[in-house]
């Protein structure tokens, strides 16, 4: 799969002249992206697919809106979160709240997996993602836009309706709460990378 | 202290702190093995933050979207459609509404001085003594009855000139209507 170096509006200009094909370099360019998004807000692949193709369809039926006063992949992931929010309300999932991290039950699920398999063997990439599933999704998203999805925080807070400052201070315990999480569950990882 | 260390360290890091913090953090970086630690503890974090790969669809997840999509058309852009003016009109339909209403009850009230020679507005405004007839007469009805057909009829009128402009220019497909 090769990803187009195209400018955003210039594929989009295309598209909106009616080159329908032209909407896959935008898919390709940012399905990762918006997969690993929601994949924080579900816990099954396919429900995180299916929601992804849904963000996408909508990206594009909507795409005539996307006025070009912010990045593309802002304007996408503003849907993202807004689906992912729909998608939480009718499934009624508890996992909105930032304080509300969630379930014990899986974490706990998560720690005897770690000891059966032998935690040592874990990449660090694994650890790290681990670490993450244990956070709310509202610190994992802050933390996957501004890492991943190369968003500065006025974007961020674009994205999630937020004050710039709001998002700095999110960012922040986010970071802290992932640190607390490793240091909790990943003690030899985090001892090894810091020896390092 | 040691979080507000913290705070500072990742402001140092993200590239966000203003000059004189950054000032004074890199001459602690420097000078104080505590902060020069905190900062390789933090900044190793960030590191494999930034590392992080990214999870991957299955393979046919393009196929699928443009599969999807092909059943669709862009829609139209929302300013196209939503007309300013009407959305003006509506707000200044319920200002003078609500205008008008202040007016008339402000009216109702009876100013009365009392000893200390204020005016005071004496609350004797009951709903039952409020004169509906003046506002709910005959013409007024007509009046609003009036307007809202016309109202109605312009808005069918739209309505059907849409559709069939639609059908000429093949813009719509049946899901876009929905």
């Amino acid at each position: 799969m090769t990803i187009s170096r195209q400018p955003d509006d210039q594929i989009i200009n295309r598209i909106l002249k009616g080159e329908q094909s032209e909407f896959a370099l935008l898919v390709e360019k940012y399905q990762n992206y918006v997969f690993t998004l929601v994949l924080r807000f579900t816990e099954s692949r396919e429900d995180a697919e299916e929601i992804a193709q849904d963000v996408f369809v909508k990206a594009y039926r909507s795409l005539a809106d996307f006025r070009g006063d912010s990045k593309f992949s802002t304007w996408l992931f503003t849907i993202t979160r807004t689906t992912c929010l729909s998608f939480l309300r009718k499934k009624k999932l508890d996992t909105i709240s930032l304080d509300n991290e969630r379930t014990g039950l899986r974490v706990e699920n998560r720690e005897s997996g770690f000891s059966a398999n032998g935690i040592e063997q874990k990449s660090r990439h694994a650890m790290l993602n681990q670490a993450i599933a244990m956070l709310s999704p509202d610190d994992t998203q802050v933390l996957n836009l501004f890492y991943k999805g190369d968003q500065t925080l006025e974007e961020i807070g674009k994205i999630m309706r937020l004050d710039p400052n709001t998002v700095k201070v999110k960012l922040h315990r986010a970071r802290q709460r992932l640190k607390d999480k490793m240091e909790k569950h990943f003690s030899n990882e985090v001892r090894e990378i810091l020896a390092d | 202290m040691d979080q507000e260390m913290e705070k500072l360290i990742w402001e140092y890091i993200d590239g966000l702190s203003n000059e004189s913090d950054k000032t004074i953090i890199t001459k602690h970086l420097a000078e104080d093995s505590v902060w020069r630690s905190k900062y390789n503890e933090l900044m190793s974090i960030h590191e494999i933050l930034q590392k992080e790969e990214l999870e991957m669809p299955s393979l046919r997840f393009t196929k699928n979207v443009m599969e999807e999509i092909a059943q669709f058309h862009v829609a139209p852009a929302t300013k196209n459609y939503i007309n300013k003016n009407v959305i003006r009109g509506f707000m200044a339909f319920f200002l003078v509404m609500i205008s008008g209403l202040f007016i008339y009850f402000v009216g109702q009230i009876h100013w009365s001085s009392n000893s200390t020679g204020k005016l005071l507005p004496a609350y004797s405004l009951n709903a039952n003594k409020v004169n509906w007839s003046l506002l709910l007469n005959n013409t007024y009805v007509n009046i609003f009855i009036g307007i809202n057909v016309i109202l109605g009829l312009i808005l069918i009128d739209k309505y059907m000139q849409g559709k069939k402009n639609a059908s000429h220019n093949g813009h719509w497909t049946k899901g876009d209507s929905a």
